[in-house]
């Protein structure tokens, strides 16, 4: 019994590298992929970027403009990201096993939730701005619906993880409902809840900046436009600029989080 | 005057085998009774049904002259605030305090909006403190729960338990998690709650031995099933294999060896 074990487990490993080689090797074959070809065009992108792509003594003088048009995306992914985690922390708490009304509260969470995190965000953008246009309520709107799907279902995880045993506890005295959120579930998941925001937070500053570029606002229009007039010293400046911006970003969520949890 | 009376009580899960099969009995104010049983054996389930966190297929169950199983909502949240339960894992809100665990126990006397927001009186954290005194915890009243050893955050849930003012309190293996000496200290506590201040209580327990030291009365299940009801005194070897007996061929086995040897 327990040899069948291991033979399954080593034969499971060996169909799954197998399936991974024949996957790999098929779409090279199918795209028509020119390995090599891949590989020197890679080195020469690259050759290209550090003789062009830097930005020089005339591309700071734009510097202020660039850190404006920052400056507004930052604020935009977080409004977008703080307004995602209210509605989603309705939809958890109403949604997850543990705090549920109905069942099918569970069912209707989960729902909205798969579908606005598997869109796409470039198709939620595209799809919004036949909308509104390119403005930034579409960008907003995009990060927005991204955000509420990502959240629903990690609040919704959390909740369920951690809320089970106190609710049992404040349940068992006759507790009702919303005193049993507010003074067990939310104190017990604040920590997780918060670690998921600021990660949100994170991924939507560099996602705002793709978004920007097909809705024309903030940061990405900005790279757009000197990337589009061959200006590459401003675009690139524009670049290491957002790279900074993420990195600060992490440092300040990753001593908030120590501090939390 | 009996307290609680469980006629024909009947729990099907969705196995085949009933976790509780036609149990009946009733128990008096001021008793100390406890329940023993292997694992799997129905204690856990018998003490939910009480409360109803768990609802019972079939049979009746009376405290203090209410039938529990026919209640509504509100009528049943208001049973429960006279019933006060603690648990193998102490089920406590890890990152608040010691006192504010504690008052979690006066939920179920409040109007919703002062327990989503934790408005609790004067007298309420009063009480709540001199049951912190009580229980030796005086030291640890601002202390966050998480930093407690095993022993004392079941002393929280104690006294979580005691503010409610409770008639009776369900006890679901509390010392199972608890090295000896904690584990003495909590029996010797339950035991004064249960003298001193009248309270009943219902015990699940794992060791018969603490069951025979502590309490008035030992009911036996097996396999959900009463195969025991008297007290500590009347437990003979033989009565205690029945209730841990596998089959129910295996007491003549059992008492073959204990007579041999
Ligand atoms: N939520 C549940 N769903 C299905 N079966 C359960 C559930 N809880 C308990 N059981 C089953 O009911 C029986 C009694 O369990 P339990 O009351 O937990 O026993 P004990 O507390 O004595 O260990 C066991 O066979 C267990 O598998
Ligand atoms: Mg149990």
């Amino acid at each position: 019994m327990q040899a069948d074990v291991f033979i399954r487990r080593r034969n499971n490993a060996v169909v799954f590298f197998a399936i991974l080689v024949v996957l790999t090797a098929g779409s090279i074959v199918i795209t028509q992929y020119d390995l090599q070809k891949g590989f020197t065009s890679f080195i020469k992108a690259f050759i290209w970027g550090a003789s062009n792509f830097y930005p020089d003594a005339g591309s700071l003088r734009k510097l202020p403009d660039i850190l404006v048009k920052l400056w507004e995306t930052v604020l935009m992914s977080i409004a977008a990201t703080t307004v995602a985690a209210i509605f989603s922390m309705f939809l958890a708490v109403f949604g997850s096993r543990t705090t549920r009304i109905h069942v099918s509260f569970t069912v209707i969470a989960r729902g909205i939730g798969s579908f606005f995190r598997n869109m796409p965000l470039v198709a939620w953008a595209m799809i919004l701005m036949l909308a509104f246009s390119q403005s930034s309520l579409t960008g907003f709107l995009a990060l927005f619906l991204g955000s509420l799907g990502f959240l629903t279902r990690a609040f919704m995880e959390t909740i369920d993880e951690v809320g089970e045993n106190a609710v049992e506890a404040l349940t068992s005295t006759g507790a009702a409902y919303f005193p049993v959120i507010f003074q067990a579930v939310l104190p017990a998941s604040m920590p997780q809840i918060v670690s998921w925001l600021l990660f949100m937070v994170e991924t939507n500053i560099r996602d705002a900046t793709l978004v920007g570029l097909l809705t024309g606002t903030g940061i990405g229009f900005l790279f757009d436009v000197y990337y589009k007039s061959f200006d590459y010293h401003v675009a690139s400046l524009v670049v290491i600029v957002i790279v900074i911006a993420v990195l600060i970003v992490e440092t300040v969520s990753n001593g908030v989080r120590r501090v939390i949890l | 005057m009996a307290l609680l009376e469980l006629k024909n009580v009947t729990k099907h899960y969705n196995g085949i085998a009933p976790a509780l099969d036609d149990v009946s009995f009733s128990v008096n104010e001021g008793e100390f009774v406890s329940i023993i049983g292997s694992s799997g054996s129905g204690k856990t389930t018998l003490l939910r049904c009480i409360n109803r966190m768990v609802e019972a297929t079939s049979g009746e169950i009376a405290f203090g002259g209410i039938v529990v199983s026919r209640l509504g909502k509100m009528e049943l949240r208001q049973v429960r605030t006279k019933i006060g339960m603690i648990f193998q894992q102490f089920n406590l809100v890890d990152r608040m305090s010691v006192i504010e665990n504690v008052l979690h126990g006066r939920l179920g006397h409040k109007s919703t909006l002062a327990g989503v927001l934790g408005i609790y009186t004067r007298e309420e954290r009063w009480q709540a403190l001199r049951i912190i005194q009580m229980l030796g915890l005086d030291q640890q009243v601002y202390q966050r729960c998480d930093q407690l050893s095993g022993g004392q955050k079941q002393r929280v849930g104690i006294a979580r338990a005691l503010v409610q003012n409770p008639k009776l309190i369900l006890c679901d293996e509390p010392i199972a998690s608890l090295d000896p000496s904690s584990a003495k200290t909590i029996m010797d506590h339950l035991r004064s709650i249960c003298t001193e201040l009248g309270v009943t209580l219902i015990i699940s327990l794992h060791q018969v031995d603490v069951a025979l030291k502590y309490t008035d009365r030992i009911i036996g299940l097996n396999r959900g099933i009463v195969v025991f009801d008297g007290p500590p005194g009347e437990l003979t070897s033989q009565r205690s294999a029945e209730i841990y007996a596998k089959e129910p061929k295996d007491v003549n086995i059992d008492l073959g060896e204990r007579n041999a040897s």
